[in-house]
């Protein structure tokens, strides 16, 4: 128990992220990606809107992916306050601040279109797309690096 | 009768109860076969046993995301900051064990549980791909999160994850703006 209660070691985590790609595909039939789930609020928030992006998507078939998204929610509860030892550390405390509030919803904001933009994320290119030999997931990758690394490296000193 | 000889599961129970009343019976102990099984292709998704196990898989995911910490913005900064292997480890054999289940799902010609064939939908090359992943990269070094890692913050109890949350909605609200004018 004392283990579980700890934070795990990476072959532990990696097997297990891994998991979920068929854990998903056997159990409801979806490939592994939760970037959609921002189109899906979307879509359902704008349920008349006139822009293809959300006259063209498929509300219902679109559902598992909510449904998902609020599961990973109650997990993280579970995983915070049952699971843990201590309570984990999300965010430095230099982000409870004004500035700290807005650079995230500046990241948000990055991230919402970013993600649109390239058609999925960490889960739904990076891990499914490469998992399926789909090589444009490849090239999203690589270039998620470039972004997180020019951040980082480059405006780092303003940011941070 | 005619309900049932389209859907295998169906077809397979019904061998005792060929007669009129025992289709009747079967639809009254089984009320949702009957509804869905002319409807599973077009409208996969959203049956209940589907969000149920979506639900399920969503837990199972959220707390693998905080129990190895890769929902951490610490974590993601040692990354970018090539301090530590753990997020690159994660992600590595995680996208390995994830290609050996579509080798055996494809291998094996695995089916899911409602017993359709799994197919993976290929994600095509557009442009968007090179600019879009830069800019979501960017996002992620700020906030420490990607997609999956907000709700799995917001459900930690971190009120401000909310913000990276509200964010994000508006970058896609943007993103169904703008699409028509972007280059794909």
């Amino acid at each position: 128990m004392e283990f579980i209660l700890q934070p795990w070691p990476w072959w532990i985590s990696g097997v297990l992220v891994g998991l979920t790609v068929p854990l998903l595909f056997v159990l409801t039939g979806q490939g592994f990606g939760i970037s959609t789930s921002l189109q899906q609020i979307g879509a359902m928030c704008s349920p008349n809107s006139k822009l293809a992006y959300f006259a063209k998507y498929n509300r219902r078939a679109g559902l598992w992916v909510l449904l998902f998204a609020v599961g990973i929610a109650i997990g993280g509860f579970i995983a915070n306050f049952w699971l843990s030892a201590e309570p984990v550390e999300f965010l430095p405390e230099s982000y409870y601040t004004v500035q700290g509030g807005i650079r995230l919803l500046i990241g948000g904001l990055l991230i919402g279109f970013g993600t649109r933009y390239a058609g999925g994320c960490t889960s739904g290119h990076s891990i499914t797309g490469i998992a399926n030999l789909n090589w444009p997931s490849l090239v999203a990758t690589l270039f998620f690096f470039v972004g997180g690394l020019a951040v980082t490296w480059g405006l780092g000193y303003l940011i941070f | 009768m005619n309900t049932e000889s389209k859907s295998g599961v169906a077809a397979e129970d019904s061998i005792t109860t060929t007669d009129e009343t025992g289709s009747k019976m079967d639809r009254m102990v089984n009320p949702q076969r009957n509804a869905d099984s002319s409807s599973i292709k077009p409208t996969r998704g959203m049956t209940g046993t589907t969000l149920f196990f979506a639900l399920l898989v969503g837990i199972y995911f959220g707390i693998v995301l905080v129990k190895s910490e890769v929902v951490r913005w610490q974590r993601v900064h040692d990354m970018f900051m090539f301090r530590e292997a753990h997020m690159y480890l994660i992600i590595g054999l995680g996208v390995i064990v994830a290609m050996i289940s579509m080798l055996l799902i494809k291998r094996y010609h695995v089916r899911t549980i409602d017993r359709q064939p799994i197919t993976y939908q290929p994600k095509p090359f557009h442009k968007g791909i090179i600019f879009g992943s830069i800019l979501f990269g960017a996002g992620w070094a700020i906030t420490g999160a990607c997609p999956g890692p907000i709700y799995a913050q917001i459900g930690g109890g971190v009120g401000l994850a909310w913000l990276t949350l509200i964010g994000a909605l508006f970058g896609m609200y943007g993103y169904a703006l703008l699409q028509p004018k972007l280059p794909h």
